[in-house]
């Protein structure tokens, strides 16, 4: 029974981490309807500058909020150079610029930091076991961390005038832009906004899965899942979604399938998900008017 | 832009007379057959790989292409096909010809089970649930319930076969004639769909499919069909590389292989037969130029080329080539 409750708690503490990962893919997709298959490499990358200013002698905490601002600042670079010349081109193009941009960075933090795999340190340290060893102080405190985050970004959406502004520009862009909002900046905000969710997702999983070049990937994967199954033009929805993947992942992957075969588990949920109710839990159904 | 059928060809000048046309296919029969005898071993065999994926490309082509249903997985295609005769080959000694149809026969059947959940649905959906079977096929082939059939992490090794009739061709040779002979079988379908009342029709869908609904086309049926023909011709390419390279193993068929394919048909020429035979010729030789650079290299160098490709030359070589010839006989007045 301590086993199960154990499984459950560790896959709270990944599903967080998924979580945030679907939030980032979630909000560029509420704005333009494309998704961001890029989204796992540009968080390795950020976690790879963390680990450098880390390594470079920085404190962990100055290093977190570093990383967080300059991949906030590489997000906005992306849309405005990468996304901005082509947003009215054909979906085939999107899907090839993110593939493009998912090859770029994947090669090239590989390229720069070595394929080898890296530990990564966690600021969450304790002596004693927590809630009689149910949880290490890494999940307790990642499964925080991401909390607060998606805290911030809820409040931030539903208590800011930016926020409002970017809600606007991604639910109606032409009457937002006639009430002045100006539209472009408010998406790139938001890729900015993605890839600093991601970057704190990325931090938070490396100390787990260690550092290395192909680490998002399989947690790009549970994102997906986890967006889908909330449904994909729902952030909340996505949220819940996250943590729910993480537990019945972990819990497949304990009791069913074993550990080999957790990337197939969420390959069964997108495909159970599209056949048993593809809007997912909490998304709208979409009738589009001919 | 893309959105541009192939005009090179039969409907084209070159399609005047008959004797024109005996001609230029005998002309390229000939090219076809020729490097067989002129180019020494190792080339032989990159050609063949080329030949092979061109093949693979023409088979994303016919979905993502012609029908504008985005896949980043075809590569957990190739892998089924490669396994399939893999397995026939070696656990049954069955001969490699007789492989092929049942290869095809399997990529059709999962493709059609894949596509016909996502592609109800339209948009990303299939992008996204082709994207994860690339990502989890590796982890599935090298599963323990598997692992009598598909040798697990080690793969399973093949032998290519003799030439028949005491045909005086080593076997590179007779592998590089068979390939050919398959893909030009494929090439030649694939013109013949896409040049057809089908072929229409899955255009149709492509650049509008509220009135292809409306003019009474079954869309969802007809997308998940081409799916299942797209993943069968990319199946047997796979079949056909299991043989080539007489060797099948797990990390053969990463990620990466859906990828490469991606960016072959971009590269290539979206929606054009010809674009995938560039795309193949592309995938394997620009590799080797950008390996000499860093291991890292060739996926840096596929990336920007790609986005290159994306912003400056959306119809890929075949675009290219097609602007070119447009540009050659247009008329002065």
């Amino acid at each position: 029974m301590n086993g199960l409750a154990h499984q459950i708690v560790a896959g709270i503490a990944t599903g967080g981490i998924y979580a945030a990962v679907a939030l980032a893919i979630v909000m560029i997709y509420q704005a333009t309807h494309h998704v961001n298959f890029a989204q796992g490499e540009m968080a390795t990358l950020s976690t790879f500058i963390a680990w450098s200013m880390i390594n470079a002698g920085m404190p962990y905490w100055v290093a977190f909020f570093a990383t967080v601002v300059v991949s906030f600042a590489i997000g906005v670079a992306i849309e405005r150079l990468l996304m901005r010349p082509v947003q009215n081109a054909p979906e085939l193009t999107h899907v090839g610029v993110f593939i493009g941009l998912l090859l770029i960075i994947g090669n090239a933090t590989g390229w720069i930091f070595g394929y080898t795999t890296k530990s990564f340190p966690s600021p969450f340290h304790s002596d004693k076991p927590l809630a009689g060893g149910l949880i290490s102080a890494h999940e307790l405190g990642s499964t925080a961390v991401t909390l607060a985050v998606l805290l911030l970004v809820w409040a931030f959406f539903r208590f800011t005038r930016l926020g409002l502004a970017m809600r606007a520009a991604a639910y109606n862009p032409r009457s937002a832009r006639l009430v002045g909002i100006r539209v472009g900046w408010m998406l790139a905000l938001g890729w900015g906004l993605a890839a600093a969710i991601g970057a704190v997702a990325g931090m938070m999983v490396a100390p787990i899965v260690f550092l290395d070049p192909t680490m998002m990937l399989g947690i790009l994967l549970y994102a997906f899942a986890g967006a889908l199954l909330g449904g994909i033009d729902n952030p909340m929805g996505a949220v819940i979604g996250g943590f729910v993947v993480g537990v019945l992942e972990n819990l497949a992957g304990a009791y069913v399938v074993g550990t080999e075969l957790k990337l197939t588990v969420a390959l069964a949920i997108i495909i159970g998900v599209l056949v048993v109710r593809p809007s997912g839990l909490f998304g709208r159904v979409v009738y589009s008017r001919v | 832009m893309t959105r541009m059928d192939e005009s090179l060809g039969p409907s084209g000048a070159a399609g005047g007379s008959r004797a024109w046309r005996a001609t230029l296919l005998t002309l390229g029969i000939f090219a076809a057959v020729a490097p067989a005898f002129l180019l020494e071993s190792f080339q032989l065999f990159q050609l063949t790989m080329a030949v092979i994926m061109a093949l693979a490309v023409l088979g994303l082509n016919i979905v993502t292409g012609y029908n504008g249903q985005i896949s980043l997985g075809h590569g957990a295609f190739f892998a089924v096909g490669a396994y399939v005769t893999a397995i026939l080959m070696s656990h049954f000694d069955w001969s490699f010809w007789a492989t092929l149809p049942v290869a095809a026969l399997v990529c059709a059947a999962v493709g059609y089970g894949v596509g016909f959940p996502a592609l109800r649905l339209g948009g990303l959906y299939l992008a996204l649930t082709t994207f994860s079977l690339a990502v989890a096929v590796p982890q599935i082939l090298k599963h323990k319930a598997l692992e009598d059939w598909t040798g697990g992490v080690q793969g399973l090794f093949l032998v290519k076969p003799d030439p028949p009739f005491g045909l005086a061709v080593t076997p590179d040779q007779w592998m590089y004639l068979s390939v050919v002979a398959v893909a030009a079988l494929c090439f030649w379908g694939t013109w013949n769909l896409v040049h057809s009342r089908i072929g229409r029709a899955l255009m149709a869908i492509r650049d509008n499919p509220t009135a292809a609904q409306a003019m009474g086309m079954d869309i969802s049926a007809l997308k998940t069909k081409t799916f299942a023909a797209s993943a069968m011709v990319t199946g047997i390419a796979g079949a056909l590389s299991a043989v080539a390279i007489e060797f099948v193993a797990p990390d053969s068929f990463t990620f990466g292989v859906s990828i490469t394919l991606f960016v072959g048909m971009v590269v290539g020429g979206v929606a054009s037969i010809l674009g995938s035979l560039f795309g193949g010729l592309f995938v394997l030789f620009v590799p080797n130029i950008a390996e000499a650079i860093s291991k890292a290299a060739p996926g840096v160098i596929y990336g920007v080329i790609l986005i290159l490709f994306l912003f400056l030359l959306p119809g890929g070589f075949a675009g290219l080539l097609r602007q070119i010839a447009a540009r050659l006989t247009r008329r002065r007045p």
